[in-house]
């Protein structure tokens, strides 16, 4: 027995126009500061506006959002006494929004303490809408988040099934013209949550296609969105593919590469999708005896020659790495910029921290702890994985 | 030799097994918790079992069979008819999986289990290695 859980998905040119039929008195924004500044909010209110709401806007939320500002926009948000909550950015916001809605329908309750067991009595106040500035993260789609607690210096990963929103709005006006280095980082966050979801051990016949067609998007769209900004086409495609991607993993989880580039992203303050992406190819190397079935599924959904199960690993490998060159990706460690000596004196931590990360459990092969440092080294090296 | 489960011979196998998993040492080396994996009557398994295992720092310290719930309190009671645990042993059931779907019913503080997923995963290992027999 398992769940297939999704928002209602609003997607494609216009979508920000649902907005105008919400039912409802008052709906609070929640975004960060360059959103703000660059008027989107204010193109949100437009719209709300005409479905006759009031609104209330936070826009203090700070990339890897922490409990603190959580706490100080609930503490807004109650005061306005919303019945519609928009978390309005990439992951951060979206997140954000998850965490003060909880906060703002459970005052006393400590955010810390969010797990997937407990009934957490949302949506008696007001639900949650959610609308990606970036195509990647697919927290749009996602029961989970991600807090900084600054007191403790830990990230808390949270998980429930009530936290996921209600509707996904994926509107390809705000992802136009987004940074080349953004479009790819956040791009390969999306092939890799759409490839993982596909091999995880949890997978199922209800994100599986949602894996493959992702896949497929991406592939075709990435480069051009990279290569021109301003392709409509390309990214209202890569727009589509990053919520469907994170409607796949939502539902199926994400394996060793989320956990190496949880890792890597802590160790070393890079971006998420540039991590996980750099990851993916030498974890797909590794699982190539257990996934090798279903990694030539993809290779043959490519449209690509079809492979033996054996080899499907190193051919997809391959041609992901292709496709991160044309992106401008790292595609070894030296490239994305760590030193020998940064890398030995990391090694330790990283193989400890990979272990104990949740989605190292969910990889078709687990790996024991020598196997995680030899993929480190790998990576360091730029070597195909052979072991 | 075949060991039936829900018995204190497999219990203590498996006591045995998790002290021999270096992978399990690691994980649960900050956790402590003393469980009973309650198996329920199905089949021609009439009365209900508690499996008793005290988990200490990444080491089993004591494990037995007892059909006196009152034998101990511990701080976690996990339970699940026989087939249900049948196919988390065999791996049929990710038990992460299981206790979201409440398959297998968690009584304690769940936020600290959360905390060592790892370590559920290698118990289940652990179990994977004990050539078990099961009553129909
Ligand atoms: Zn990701």
């Amino acid at each position: 027995m398992w769940y297939f859980r999704t928002p209602e998905i609003v997607f494609g040119e216009d979508a920000l126009s649902h907005l105008d039929e919400l039912e409802g008195q008052r709906a609070f924004i929640v975004t960060d500061p360059t959103l703000a500044s660059l008027g989107f909010v204010e193109v949100i209110q437009k719209h709300l506006r005409a479905a006759g709401m009031e609104s209330a806007v936070f826009a203090e939320v700070e990339p890897d959002p922490s409990l603190q500002t959580v706490r100080r926009g609930a503490q807004t948000m109650r005061e306005f006494g919303p019945d519609w909550i928009i978390g309005l950015g990439g992951g951060s916001s979206m997140d954000a929004a998850k965490a003060m809605w909880f906060l703002y329908e459970n005052p006393e309750a400590d955010p810390a303490g969010i797990n997937p067991f407990d009934k957490l009595g949302l949506r008696r106040k007001a639900r949650l809408i959610a609308i990606p500035t970036t195509s990647g993260t697919g927290a749009e789609t996602t029961w989970y988040l991600v807090l900084t607690d600054l007191e403790s210096r830990r990230k808390l990963a949270l998980l429930n099934p009530e936290i996921m929103p209600d509707i996904a709005i994926v509107d390809p006006s705000l992802v136009i013209n987004l940074p080349p280095q953004i479009t790819a980082d956040t791009g390969m966050d999306a092939l890799t949550h759409a490839v993982e979801a596909y091999i995880s051990t949890w997978h199922n016949d209800f994100s599986d296609g949602l894996s493959l067609k992702a896949i497929q998007l991406i592939f075709e769209y990435l480069p051009r969105a990279y290569a021109d900004g301003g392709d409509a086409e390309a990214r209202e495609k890569m727009h589509n593919a990053a919520t469907i991607a994170g409607m796949a993993f939502g539902n199926s989880v994400t394996g060793l590469a989320h956990a190496m580039g949880h890792t890597m992203g802590a160790v070393w303050h890079i971006p998420h999708g540039r991590a996980v992406g750099l990851a993916l190819p030498y974890v797909l190397e590794f699982t190539r005896a257990e996934a090798g079935e279903r990694l030539a599924e993809i290779v043959c959904f490519l449209g690509m020659e079809p492979e033996p199960a054996g080899r499907a690993a190193y051919v997809l490998a391959h041609r992901i790495r292709e496709l991160m060159r044309r992106i401008g990706q790292p595609v070894t460690l030296p490239e994305l910029g760590i030193s020998a000596d940064d890398f030995e004196s990391a090694l330790a931590e990283l193989t400890e921290k990979t272990e104990l990360d949740a989605s190292a459990l969910t990889n078709a092969r687990m790996a024991t702890t020598a196997e995680i440092e030899r993929l480190y080294r790998y990576a360091f090296a730029g070597k195909e994985v052979d072991f | 030799m075949a060991i039936k489960f829900a018995t204190d011979e497999w219990i203590k196998a498996l006591c045995a097994q998790l002290n021999a998993n270096e992978a399990y040492a690691q994980a649960a080396k900050d956790w402590e918790g003393d469980f009973y994996f309650i198996v329920e009557p199905e089949g021609s398994l009439t009365e209900t079992i508690y499996l008793y295992m005290d988990l200490w720092h990444g080491k089993c310290r004591e494990a037995f069979a007892t059909k006196n719930p009152d034998e101990r309190n511990p701080a976690y009671r996990m339970s699940a008819p026989m087939s249900t645990w049948r196919k988390v042993i065999e791996k049929q059931l990710d038990p992460i999986q299981g206790m979201m779907t409440r398959k297998l019913k968690l009584k304690g503080d769940m936020m600290r289990v959360m905390k060592v997923p790892k370590a559920a995963i290698e118990i289940v290992n652990s179990c994977t290695k004990i050539e078990t027999e099961f009553l129909e």
